[in-house]
């Protein structure tokens, strides 16, 4: 072999490669998809799916949304479905890595065909994915997760939020310390990205000086103790926790552990009682249920949706009777909740676009009129603004009792418009059109 | 990880073609230059690729692709270990670097052509290799080990360190053109990308293929056979381990980007050790001292993964059961390959191929 081969090679490959010269990256715009189309829909069927994390790191918390969302939709079938169709729902396992959610999405689009995408689960997963799925035309709705980006109707016009964003959530909590506690030090503890960053825009909205330390954690280092000691050493008296419930646990066992007991308030991302009461059985070694109990005691956190905990609520109720009937299994938590809530939303947008079934009709439905139902506080979904749950409510869960209501539900916007209270018929789920009935 | 010593495959130690030549298409192939060999060869097999797309859906098309990129991180990691004798531990580190690179460079220089951005991760993931290759180079055995897998370990945690620049947790997300406006009516956006993909992987492995049999590969050879020995007949120890060491790395970053330009993404939770290890294991369960053992321990990679979870999940096993079946399945097909033949997939094919020709 003559040393000028592999010379030759490289150079053979650049001439080949050379034939396809547009820059990479330079993507033509303006191509929609079209959307007068009824794919994944039949006579009596209409197929939807999701990814969630099933397996993983993310499982043990998050797993129960999809279950949840299941047992709706087979009560949902149970009682007629949906203008005459039954749900089907296909849940494909991503084991929360980016580099699956991209997998099974195309399988969901490209092989089963779905008509639309429900509660997409993750900030990293799913932002992978939403350019795919609105260049495909597949409706992108109530993506699993409080980032801003789902909320961007010129760029992603089939993409539609859930869950209260994390900047709207901490502007309520920055103004619910900033008259509660004025003259306590804050903390602010926080998972180290888009979590942490859009909570803390939003409590600088209200607390600024006050805020004496910033600690943040990486997901997946469970070592915080230099992280809590520090917001003990600085005497943060309220400290502000943007985690997921792994890491609220691990800060309370934290902090009890060095002799800190600040006020925690968490998002409602953390904030699940049911699943922190097991991690912190796990966390303590399997400290007794009244001991675990005594270490949430008091814990302030915010919350958009009804909670397990409140006996009298109709749709907890409901969804009580649904989760014994079809998810036995399964834990009945605010997780199992949040997926239930989610489903009764997608079967009420189903049945509003009426029997003549396309994915535009399914769109206009959902920016048609305002939505109420089981959520706490009015949902955003109309041309101008992708948002979801437009607010939340702060409440403090007590031992052994029904969560307090500390603050009245709220809405507000993720810049600097002001908080306010707001007008909305709940119904109950007997006045909820979202299944056929009989 | 019990792996067996590497032996040289039996089509590395061919006699050299001594007088008098024989005749027939056998031998007037033989007389034809190694390197055109080598493309007639790849240009069959991206025939042959090329096909296998055309003929299947999207998720397929997708998952060849996949087996694309995994055969070329295998087969760098095949020159480095099986003909050079240095082990890593941490070449999903090098896939990190591909990856991000042409995130970046399709994120902040969107008009540059995707072969100039092929080319780009090529040289920052040759440089890298300078430097790993020449830090390890003194270092054998589980010293190098070592140090490979805190590469490993530690740089994926880079992209949350400066998160302005590397996306942080989240990683960096990007789209990339498709078919050119002529043919997208023809050919979907998946099956140009995975088309894309084999070209470079093709071309890369004939790179690969043609230097391994050539002056460098004779002196990878002889250094990992006994470097005393190679040091004594005058060949540089050194600067051979590290030249493998940047070919290695090289093929890594090539098979990151791939894998980037594929998905559209470049995320720190994609390159796990786990991944590092994946590639080591693939290798020994394809054959070690064999580029084709790259092609066999890719295509299980990609494939065993997907039916072991399609299997856990068609028998609704329980969740911990589900999260491990892939990597217990995968675990014991290695136990029972690397006890029957040591030497790998390719050596069973090779010894039945063997046997086929003698038969007729």
């Amino acid at each position: 072999m003559s040393p000028r081969t592999p010379v030759l090679a490289i150079g053979l490959t650049l001439a080949l490669l050379a034939t396809a010269c547009g820059g990479a990256g330079e993507v033509e715009e303006g191509r929609t998809a079209d959307l007068d189309v009824a794919t994944g829909v039949t006579d009596d069927t209409v197929r939807i799916g999701t990814h969630q994390p099933l397996t993983g790191p993310a499982a043990p918390g998050y797993a129960q949304i999809s279950a949840g969302a299941k047992a709706v939709f087979e009560y949902v079938n149970e009682n007629g479905g949906v203008n005459g169709r039954r749900i089907e729902y296909l849940v494909e396992d991503d084991g929360y890595d980016p580099v699956r959610t991209i997998d099974v999405t195309r399988e969901l689009v490209a092989s089963d065909e779905i008509f639309a995408m429900l509660g997409g689960l993750g900030t990293p997963t799913h932002s992978k994915v939403v350019d795919y799925l609105n260049k495909e035309g597949v409706p992108d709705l109530f993506v699993s997760s409080g980032a801003l980006m789902w909320n961007a109707p010129e760029k992603s016009p089939l993409t539609y939020g859930y869950q209260v964003d994390y900047t709207k959530e901490a502007k309520i909590q920055g103004e619910f310390i900033a008259d509660e506690f004025p003259d306590e030090k804050i903390g602010f503890f926080y998972q180290n990205d888009d979590v942490g960053e859009d909570s803390r825009a939003g409590l600088e909205r209200y607390l600024g000086d006050e805020i004496v330390e910033e600690q943040r954690y990486e997901s997946g280092v469970t070592e915080i103790g230099p992280q809590i000691a520090a917001l003990k050493k600085a005497g943060a008296d309220v400290v502000v926790c943007a985690c997921i419930p792994t890491y609220v646990a691990l800060a309370i066992v934290e902090s009890e552990r060095i002799g800190y007991r600040p006020q925690f308030v968490v998002s409602s991302i953390g904030a699940d009682t049911e699943t922190l009461k097991g991690l912190l059985t796990e966390f303590t070694d399997g400290a007794g249920e009244d001991a675990v109990e005594e270490l949430l005691d008091g814990l302030i956190a915010t919350a958009y949706l009804p909670q397990v905990g409140m006996a009298e609520d109709p749709w907890i109720g409901l969804y009580r009777k649904i989760h014994e009937d079809h998810n036995k299994d399964g834990a009945f938590t605010n997780t199992t909740v949040y997926g239930m809530v989610q489903a009764t939303l997608f079967a009420q947008v189903l049945k509003e676009a009426g029997r003549d079934l396309t994915r535009q009709s399914l769109l206009d439905a959902l920016e048609s009129r305002e939505w109420a139902g089981p959520g706490l506080v009015p949902f955003a979904a109309s041309k101008d603004d992708h948002g979801g749950f437009a607010g939340a409510m702060v409440t403090r869960f007590h031992a052994g009792g029904e969560p307090e209501t500390l603050r009245e539900p709220k809405v507000t916007d993720r810049e600097g418009g002001a908080i306010s209270g707001f007008e909305l018929e709940r119904p109950d789920p007997g006045e909820t059109e979202f299944f056929d009935g009989g | 990880m019990a792996s067996p010593a590497p032996r040289p495959a039996a089509d590395e130690v061919r006699p050299p073609a001594g007088p008098p030549a024989p005749v027939g298409t056998r031998a007037r192939w033989s007389t034809v230059p190694l390197v055109v060999r080598h493309l007639v060869l790849a240009a069959g097999a991206l025939a042959a690729v090329l096909l296998l797309i055309a003929a299947t859906d999207t998720v397929n098309t997708m998952r060849i692709a996949a087996v694309g990129y995994s055969v070329l991180a295998i087969a760098g990691l095949q020159v480095l270990i099986g003909a050079s004798g240095q082990v890593s531990l941490g070449h999903g580190a090098f896939m990190f670097i591909g990856a991000y690179t042409v995130a970046l460079l399709v994120i902040r220089l969107p008009m540059l052509p995707l072969w100039v951005n092929l080319l780009i991760t090529v040289a920052v993931s040759a440089a890298a290799g300078v430097v790993v290759g020449g830090a390890t180079a003194r270092l054998h055995g589980p010293y190098l080990a070592g140090a490979t897998l805190a590469l490993a370990v530690g740089l994926p945690s880079l992209a949350v360190r400066f998160p302005e620049l590397l996306g942080g947790g989240n990683g960096l997300a990007f789209t990339t053109r498709g078919a050119p406006p002529a043919l997208a009516a023809t050919v979907s956006t998946a099956q140009w990308q995975a088309a894309a993909v084999w070209f470079t992987v093709l071309l890369a492995l004939t790179v690969l293929a043609t230097v391994s049999r050539g002056r460098l590969g004779r002196r990878m050879r002889a250094v990992r056979d006994d470097p005393l020995a190679a040091a004594a007949a005058g060949i540089p120890v050194g600067r051979t381990k590290v030249a493998a060491f940047v070919l290695s790395a090289c093929c890594g970053g090539l098979a990151g980007a791939c894998q980037g330009y594929l998905l559209g993404t470049a995320t720190p939770s994609s390159f796990t050790l786990a991944l590092s290890l994946s590639l080591l294991a693939a290798l020994v369960f394809g054959g070690m001292g064999s580029l084709w053992g790259a092609l066999w321990g890719g295509a299980a990679l990609v494939y065993l993964e997907v039916w072991a979870e399609d299997a856990a999940h068609a028998l609704s096993l329980g969740t911990s059961v589900t999260n491990n079946l892939p990597i217990v399945l995968f675990g014991l097909i290695l136990i029972v390959v690397v006890l029957l033949r040591p030497d790998g997939v390719h050596g069973a094919v090779r010894d039945a191929a063997g046997a086929v020709r003698r038969a007729r």
